[in-house]
């Protein structure tokens, strides 16, 4: 019994998931006592709030699965490219070419929706692509292109999208002259499909966020059930390694990036074709790439845990809307940052839990040291 | 003339911000610190000193004493860079924490904060907070000549105190002690640790330079801009590392950089009055290739100088004492 015990705790899987609860519980308390400085009077609802809206109501529930999905698609993105010793800050820009590929195909060529998300996905992939290309080919900092690349990106779409006048909501007879058509109007052959779950969960929903989970169930078997995945695994330990060993080190960097655009590319591809959102032409960054970097870091980059962070960050940021306006919204990424910063002290914390148990079995049974599998 | 006056009246203006907080960025990296976090520290710096200039146009003191209290906010904006930053050198050198990891959580919280405590200081969705007019200087002269415009078009005292610190710059990483120790510990920590150097303490330095450079760069960005603090600075701070990479990591180079990628980012918006420039009339919204242009000649300069780039060596390697 106690050895079972013993070995549960000893998993590294159970250490890291552990140290993520215990940071997200600090997290909140250090969100609620924001609240409570803020506006002591409306703390205790704002809380409420906060923590129990997603699970109000039905359609709520819908709402969160609407946009876990393209969270998970780009915390899925970076998530890749950190397990290949990659840093894809570029899930913005990729997205955003994802977005707009899908949505070139579903209303400028008035194709189905699976076709059009394999455009997105193409999109995302060369966005992707560019960075490690760079990167392998010129010896440029992957971080520095994708940052590059991002405003490029998004200027380039901005660009082409007032240059096709098909594509913007006024030709389909709205008013609007910022935004994308409408897909109900231009086509809607073009949304994703919704199997008559939107009668249970309302509107929002549809299978986005299967869509999602089949990808991260992908990534999960890619990376660690395949030789390709090991060979790009061991390019992002060390380099200089894995050439000795006979990979294609460049061929391997490329293929990273490419895949983990061709994620983020997927997630704009869900999101717009949603027939929900229409992408809007301004001059930011979308934010939905770099909140993938977060649902990945709280999930260690494990794709199959990065399903349930993108759940939690969706919930809580549904939860977030119904604070305002007694509060601004923006105190759930204060309590998201702060989350991802404690993992860094939980980290500290899972080193002394494991130090301690390495000490105690060397103590009892000295073989059956194992090295701590640091993925 | 005139308008090559404005052109680089402009072009220093937003060089400006680029170049301290990248040489911010130099003092981290050069330590062994990846500081990923400037963009939150340009904004905790650009929040706290736009704060304290609304405080002082509210009292009416700063309208009097104008460049004093625009000294202070630099002081206030160079602190709170600081402060801010040594949550990342907290993390990354006692807690051995990734600094990517780190850092990102600091950009997050960064512009968060921001909205939120403009929010609980001003109101309820009042999210710019405007900076007073005074905080230019303005001079008697006329306009009319070269050089009284392109000194006076836009000058703001941030812009003579950034030369003040490239100079210091150089000479603390070149000519002094600090310098030399700092430069050791991105380099090879392990020798630095070896004859005697505390690597943390440099590396704790490095990142508080970072910090104080970062937020002042944060005020000078948001003066540059002109429309007022909207808790965020336009990915400035990423930007800057672009530059400090294409800079090479030194001083020089990395004035030489801003400058250039400044230049670059000005002539958008000056295409129109240029005779020489194509105006791609065929074209609908135009104004997006000139907003592209200083990414893709950053990328282009890149590659062409990426054999002669030189990382330090130990950066974002948390620094061990048993690893020796």
């Amino acid at each position: 019994m106690e050895n079972s015990y013993r070995n549960f705790f000893r998993r590294r899987g159970t250490i890291s998931l552990l140290g993520s609860l215990l940071s997200i519980l600090a997290g909140l308390l250090l969100g609620f006592a924001l609240l409570l400085v803020f506006n002591p009077s409306h703390a205790l609802t704002g809380l409420s709030n906060m923590l129990f809206t997603g699970l109000r109501d039905i359609s709520k529930l819908g709402k969160v699965l609407y946009t876990a999905a393209p969270l998970l698609m780009t915390g899925l993105s970076v998530g890749f490219a950190f397990k290949t010793g990659l840093f894809n800050i570029g899930a913005s820009g990729q997205y955003t070419m994802g977005s707009f590929f899908a949505l070139v195909a579903g209303i400028q060529f008035q194709l189905p929706w699976y076709v059009a998300m394999l455009a997105g996905m193409l999109g995302g992939a060369i966005w992707g692509a560019i960075p490690g290309i760079f990167k392998a080919h010129f010896n440029v900092n992957e971080v520095i292109t994708a940052i590059m690349f991002n405003w490029i990106g998004l200027f380039a779409v901005n660009l082409s999208l007032n240059n096709m006048p098909m594509m913007i909501a006024s030709y389909w007879g709205a008013v609007t002259k910022e935004r994308t058509a409408k897909l109900t109007d231009a086509n809607p052959a073009a949304i994703l499909p919704k199997l008559g779950l939107d009668e249970s969960f309302g509107n929002y929903m549809n299978i986005g966020f299967f869509i999602a989970i089949l990808s991260a169930v992908v990534i999960w078997i890619i990376l660690s059930k395949t030789t390709f995945g090991y060979e790009l695994k061991a390019c992002g330990y060390n380099r200089s390694a894995s050439l000795y060993a006979g990979i294609n080190d460049k061929r391997n960097i490329i293929l990273s990036m490419t895949i983990a655009g061709a994620l983020s590319g997927i997630g704009g591809a869900i999101y717009y074709l949603s027939g929900t959102a229409q992408f809007t032409i301004v001059k930011s960054l979308l934010t939905m790439g770099f909140n993938g970097i977060p649902v990945a870091l709280l999930a260690s980059s494990n794709p199959v845990a990065t399903i349930f962070s993108a759940l939690f960050v969706s919930y809580i940021q549904v939860g977030g809307d119904m604070l305002q306006p007694e509060f601004a919204k923006e105190i759930i990424d204060i309590i998201i940052a702060a989350i991802i910063y404690l993992s860094a002290f939980a980290l500290l914390v899972q080193g002394v839990i494991a130090k301690v148990l390495m000490n105690r079995r060397k103590n009892c049974a000295p073989a059956a040291r194992e090295e701590d599998d640091r993925c | 003339m005139l308008i090559l006056a404005d052109i680089l009246s402009s072009t220093v203006l937003f060089a400006v911000p680029l170049l301290l907080v990248a040489l911010g960025g130099m003092f981290s990296e050069r330590s062994g610190i990846i500081n990923i976090a400037l963009e939150g520290i340009m904004i905790v710096g650009a929040l706290l000193s736009c704060l304290f200039l609304r405080a002082m146009d509210l009292s009416g003191w700063g309208a009097q004493h104008a460049q004093l209290a625009v000294f202070f906010a630099i002081l206030i904006a160079g602190a709170a860079g600081a402060l801010f930053s040594m949550l990342l050198a907290f993390a990354s050198v006692h807690l051995k924490a990734n600094q990517t990891i780190g850092g990102t959580a600091l950009n997050m919280l960064a512009p968060a904060f921001a909205i939120v405590l403009t929010w609980a200081i001003q109101g309820q969705g009042q999210t710019t907070i405007a900076i007073p007019k005074w905080v230019r200087i303005t001079s008697a002269l006329t306009q009319d000549n070269f050089f009284t415009r392109f000194i006076f078009k836009s000058l703001y005292l941030t812009t003579p105190l950034a030369a003040l610190l490239l100079v210091s710059a150089i000479v603390i990483l070149y000519k002094t002690k600090l310098g030399l120790r700092l430069r050791a510990c991105g380099e090879h920590p392990q020798a630095a640790d070896s004859v005697g150097v505390n690597v943390y303490r440099m590396r704790y330095i490095g990142v508080c330079f970072s910090g104080i450079l970062g937020g002042i760069g944060g005020l000078a960005f948001t003066v540059a801009a002109g429309s007022g603090f909207q808790s965020q600075v336009a990915g400035y701070g990423f930007l800057a590392l672009a530059v400090m990479i294409f800079g090479n990591w030194k001083p020089l180079n990395i004035l030489g950089a801003s400058l250039f990628f400044a230049f670059f980012k000005i002539l958008g918006s000056y295409s129109g009055s240029i005779p020489f420039l194509p105006d791609f009339k065929n074209v609908k919204s135009s104004e997006y290739i000139y907003l592209m242009l200083p990414y893709i000649v950053t990328m282009i300069v890149l590659v062409l100088t990426s054999k002669k780039s030189r990382a330090p060596k130990a950066e974002g390697v948390p620094y061990d004492k048993s690893g020796r």
